[in-house]
């Protein structure tokens, strides 16, 4: 096993992976606001009272988090062309599979988050003459959101990887040109290696600016 | 003048019936104070009033009005008509529920900004106001962390009265605080009392019952057992439960 590292056809290739990096930048932007929106809806439902709004929101939550990522963005991408009469691009099958996906858990975390919240904080809203809409916009949502923060930006850490899975079906992402690189210069070593640290370039100060945001809720208490 | 008429109230927790066909009458500058055993219904009676429990059976009517409409076995009520009430209706909570991620002065504000939807300017001058009366001006930044036990509920009663209440509940407002902290709340309400405002008060406070109250009733089997004075119930109850619960009271007492 006597390797030599040459990253030169990989560096080469700078402008596909550029294009990577945008593709992948493209996915997260949208599946992060429509997994995070759609999971906050859903969650919300999951807390209802009424039959008609819970056991939707169940059954999508149930659907989606106990099938695979992987096979809901094929199922997207080979098999709903076949039931529906447009064409679906590469981006739509895997923003819709992941952003499905990833509202499901979102919902799980919001309906913890206000699970959490004391009842006492309903009773003392309630009291002074708010509806279920201002009692949870103004005091149950605002501290709920501070305690999900951690495991929200888990799952926005998630949804940035689980973007490579878009290179299944052929979506422009970092994986899919690393994988193009690979194949053109038989260099996989280069050419992945160089893909995860791109990921990790990107991921860890993202990271360590959560942790920031994190101490910064704490801060006003 | 009568501003709150209980008739008939009833409330089950599934098999377990805790107020059984209650009536009560409460007139303006009326002061109730209510006592009763752990489980007699003391606090399920007043959170049936603000219908922050809604009552199994039985009619509330609050200024000469029913409240909800009859649709054959239960009542049905309007969640505005019920929003209305909690504005009337003021509440005041043994564990205070003041919203934590807001400033004492937050929390008296927030009613009036968001229920009642007063321009800022005026939410604040009326805010400082009912902060100052309940002697907190200087604590108006603080956040509910940083308050004891007593400055908390003191919070939580300019809260309740920056909405103007036409009637307070008390729900044993100074039962989690330490002692040495009881006064400072119990003056608050006081002097509430020598305002002439409406207020129902359950406590163990017997003490402060007998000192500040117009009546007091003893709530025993989710009924009331024994109404009267002051004077009557505390210091003279006819009925036996009713000295049972006294004795047992004053058993350690100096």
């Amino acid at each position: 096993m006597n390797h030599r590292w040459d990253f030169a056809s990989v560096l080469d290739n700078t402008d596909a992976l550029l294009a990577g990096a945008a593709g992948t930048l493209r996915i997260f932007a949208i599946c992060i606001v429509a997994g995070l929106l759609l999971g906050l809806v859903v969650g919300l439902g999951r807390t209802s009272q009424r039959r008609w709004i819970l056991w939707p929101a169940s059954a999508f939550v149930e659907f989606f988090r106990n099938t695979p990522v992987l096979v809901q963005i094929l199922w997207f991408y080979f098999a709903l062309p076949m039931l529906v009469p447009f064409a679906i691009s590469p981006l739509a099958a895997a923003a819709l599979g992941i952003s499905l996906n990833s509202a499901a858990f979102t919902a799980e975390i919001v309906r913890g988050g206000i699970q959490s919240i004391d009842p006492g904080q309903w009773d003392g809203a309630r009291a002074i003459g708010m509806g279920w809409g201002q009692a949870m916009r103004r005091i149950i949502l605002p501290q709920a959101l501070k305690r999900m923060t951690p495991a929200l930006t888990n799952r926005a850490i998630e949804i940035f990887k689980m973007s490579t899975l878009a290179s299944t079906v052929a979506y422009v992402e970092l994986l899919q040109q690393g994988k193009l690189i690979a194949s053109i210069n038989y260099n996989p070593i280069e050419a992945y290696t160089a893909v995860a640290v791109i990921f990790f370039i990107v991921l860890w100060p993202m990271v360590q600016a959560t942790y920031a945001l994190e101490r910064r809720l704490r801060r006003d208490e | 003048m009568t501003i709150l008429r209980a008739t008939g109230l009833s409330k089950s927790f599934g098999t377990n019936a805790v107020l059984r066909g209650l009536d009560l009458d409460v007139q303006k500058g009326e002061r109730i104070a209510i006592l009763g055993a752990s489980g007699s219904g003391k606090s399920t009676l007043l959170r049936c009033l603000n219908f922050m429990e809604m009552p199994t059976s039985g009619t509330i009517e609050l200024d000469g009005t029913v409240l909800g409409r009859d649709r054959g076995t239960a009542r049905v009520y309007q969640e505005s008509e019920l929003i209305a009430v909690r504005q009337r209706v003021g509440m005041v909570f043994q564990q205070f529920n003041l919203f934590p991620h807001m400033t004492a002065l937050g929390n008296v504000m927030e009613g009036l900004r968001t229920v009642k939807r007063m321009p800022k300017a005026e939410a604040l001058a009326l805010a400082i106001a009912q902060l100052a009366r309940v002697g907190l001006a200087e604590k108006a930044d603080q956040y509910p962390a940083h308050l004891s036990g007593g400055q908390k509920q003191r919070v939580a009663i300019a809260r309740a009265l920056a909405m103007e209440p036409a009637l307070l509940l008390f729900d044993e407002p100074t039962s989690a605080l330490d002692p040495e902290l009881v006064g400072e709340v119990l003056g608050v309400i006081d002097a509430l009392a020598a305002e002439g405002r409406t207020m129902l008060l359950v406590t163990h406070e017997l003490g402060f019952a007998y000192h500040v109250a117009t009546r007091v009733i003893f709530l025993a089997d989710g009924t009331i057992h024994e109404s009267g004075t002051p004077d009557e119930v505390l210091k003279h109850p006819r009925q036996e439960r009713t000295k049972a619960f006294l004795a047992s009271h004053k058993r350690y007492s100096l």
